[in-house]
């Protein structure tokens, strides 16, 4: 088993969003994710494995119960902290590619680059364009998002995920809005950033099969882990 | 902070229609700001120039501004007496030419002595109560523009006839005498003389125009029935602005009364200061209401792109930077409406300054206008600072969404 130091650890948490009928998300929810993982996050409509996704990725604030971070306790932090970590730490893709409409492919990426702000332009841009052509996408460095193809678009988002070469990858049903044959590349790609690249990847689904391919299944119920079985142990990086 | 300019930049270039109508709002405001101000400032100042050149710049006349004490006052100082009369003195300034010699060095200007007598001019069964005042033509350009502003004759005209006589236009048209007429000038003293009109002249101020009369200085002192008479000195200054604080001095050192055209005008000038209240309240008004267009189109903008703020929410740009965009777009807005604002009100004076029409009130036929700087920056300031205002309440509202809220809609 993977004995190294969980870098999201999620203890007891519950989500209820407040209204007239509160509704409860997730409830009492224990995970631990550790390096190198390729978790499958599945589950029925409504059964809370995205709001659980958006909580490991400290998109949303548990009711109660705590997030851990690289050890790091985020439910305390302040709203800038916990934006730091999500620059820094995690990667986001979502359903849809959610691409800035206004700017090329390359400057997509490197938005999380100058928002962190360590690389100077050249780099950003350097690495950027690296990042697009080993995912295939040399050619479109330039293009604005409509000019691409689905598949391309939720690429180029795998590549802003990649950005701020973030150990986590958190991933929102991202093959959802595609067609067979994207949804295989996209998933190829995610693959091979946890087998070749050594990243961990938490990818919610509601493909089964996709799911199956993944090391890890986690499978949630009415805001319950009702399933959290191990295909095949996780192969260390090259 | 590169990248707050850069998204705010495609942001506003993406909504160019919307932003060019935001832009085009603080553009009217600025610019009929501009056009407004120029034309309040422009109307003052020619009438302030009128008023000034109507008259001189400060008058010493030989009044106190408190009657001298009787001497038993200022002997018995302790002691109450009734019944005691202000001191009765001989008319005039004491040594006029002392005087002015005096004030010559150090004043900012052209000093000319006068006789002011106050007369009634009869003719042809009109009866207006006059200003005589009696000058020297050849030193009367040094203290008004009088010489500039004779109709029909030059000023020289009064050495052509023994007591000749230069009315205002208006009390010639009132009284119907023209060049050449004989009136009777009276004064209370019970003097009488018969004097030629060979003359006209025509300020602008309605009130001098009317009742206002020039005579040579003996003539006037004729009329006063005292020979050697000067009642007045009149100033004239480089600087009409200066008038109230070269009166006060002159006041201290000769103990006339002297008035500056400002302490003589002051209820119009008190009225300049309300309808420049009036104006900067309606040019407020015009930017606040501009205002409100950039107001609107950072809020729409952050409505459009809420899913946009989500994303950057969600990859870990801060509340800070999300705000910056909005406030940076509504900031290129204002400075945009300004520079275009600024260029429409120049225009704008351009074409009021080039209309020509005829108007009882004004002498020109152009309207007044002033052009300042500081109206342009004024407005531009306004305009800028209204902006950022407007666009911080949507800009913060946006910062402070929450990512999850938007995503989990937009799925």
């Amino acid at each position: 088993m993977n004995a190294e130091a969980p870098l999201i650890e999620a203890r007891k948490v519950t989500r209820i969003l407040p209204g007239i009928v509160p509704t409860t998300l997730v409830r009492d929810i224990d995970l631990v994710i550790r390096p190198h993982e390729f978790v499958a996050i599945t589950g029925p409509s409504g059964s809370g494995k995205s709001s659980l996704l958006y909580l490991l990725g400290l998109l949303d604030m548990p009711t109660s119960g705590e997030v851990l971070i690289e050890g790091k306790v985020t439910t305390v932090m302040s709203e800038e902290e916990r934006a730091r970590a999500r620059l820094t730490t995690l990667g986001f893709v979502f359903q849809f590619h959610f691409l800035l409409p206004e700017l090329t492919v390359i400057d997509n990426v490197m938005l999380p680059m100058r928002a962190l702000g360590r690389l100077g332009r050249e780099d950003m841009r350097a690495r950027a364009a690296g990042l697009l052509s080993s995912l295939g996408l040399a050619d479109h460095v330039d293009k604005r998002p409509d000019q691409l193809s689905g598949g391309q678009r939720q690429r180029v988002a795998v590549a802003r995920a990649l950005a701020n070469e973030p150990p986590v990858i958190l991933a929102d049903e991202p093959t959802g809005s595609l067609d067979s044959k994207s949804s295989a590349q996209v998933f190829e790609v995610l693959q091979d950033l946890v087998h070749g690249k050594g990243k961990t990847v938490v990818a919610v689904t509601h493909d089964a099969a996709m799911a199956e391919r993944m090391d890890r299944h986690v499978e949630l119920l009415d805001g319950h882990i009702v399933r959290d079985e191990i295909h095949s142990p996780a192969p260390q990086p090259a | 902070m590169n990248l707050i300019f850069d998204i705010a930049w495609t942001h506003v270039r993406a909504r160019l229609r919307q932003t060019g109508v935001a832009v085009a709002g603080v553009a009217t405001g600025v610019g009929f700001s501009i056009m407004m101000a120029a034309l309040m400032q422009g109307s003052q100042d020619d009438f302030i120039r009128q008023l000034v050149n109507a008259m001189p710049h400060i008058s010493v006349s030989d009044e106190r501004r408190a009657p001298p004490p009787q001497p038993a006052e200022r002997l018995y100082d302790a002691a109450e007496i009734h019944n005691l009369t202000p001191e009765a003195r001989r008319r005039g300034i004491k040594n006029p030419l002392a005087t002015m010699a005096a004030l010559e060095p150090w004043l900012p200007g052209g000093i000319a002595p006068t006789v002011r007598v106050q007369a009634i001019i009869r003719y042809a069964s009109h009866d207006v109560a006059t200003s005589v005042v009696a000058i020297d033509p050849r030193r009367e350009a040094l203290v008004s523009d009088l010489p500039k502003q004779m109709r029909g004759a030059p000023l020289s005209a009064l050495y052509r006839a023994t007591n000749a006589i230069v009315i205002g236009d208006r009390l010639s048209e009132k009284i119907g005498a023209r060049i050449g007429a004989n009136i009777t000038l009276q004064t209370s003293e019970g003097a009488r003389l018969s004097a030629q009109v060979v003359g006209y002249f025509h300020t602008g101020v309605r009130q001098v125009d009317e009742s206002t009369a020039y005579v040579l200085v003996k003539t006037g002192q004729i009329l006063a029935q005292q020979t050697g008479l000067i009642n007045e000195l009149r100033i004239r200054l480089k600087d009409p602005m200066a008038s109230r604080d070269v009166a006060m001095r002159v006041e201290r050192e000769t103990g006339y009364k002297s008035v500056s055209w400002q302490e003589a005008h002051e209820d119009l000038l008190s009225t300049f200061v309300i309808r420049n209240v009036i104006m900067f309240t309606v040019v407020g008004a015009i930017l606040l209401v501009a205002s409100f267009g950039t107001y609107n189109i950072i809020s729409t903008i952050t409505h459009e792109k809420a899913r946009d703020i989500a994303i950057m929410k969600s990859l870990g740009l801060s509340e800070f930077t999300v705000r910056s965009i909005f406030v940076v777009e509504a900031s290129i807005i204002g400075l945009a409406g300004a520079a275009a604002g600024f260029a429409l009100g120049y225009l704008l004076c351009l074409a009021l300054g080039s209309l020509e029409f005829k108007s009882p009130f004004l002498d020109g036929n152009h309207l007044p206008l002033a052009y300042s700087a500081l109206h342009y920056l004024l407005a531009g300031f306004v305009a800028l600072a209204s902006s950022v205002i407007a666009g911080y309440q949507p800009a913060r509202k946006a910062a402070r969404m929450h990512p999850v809220e938007i995503i989990r809609g937009a799925t």
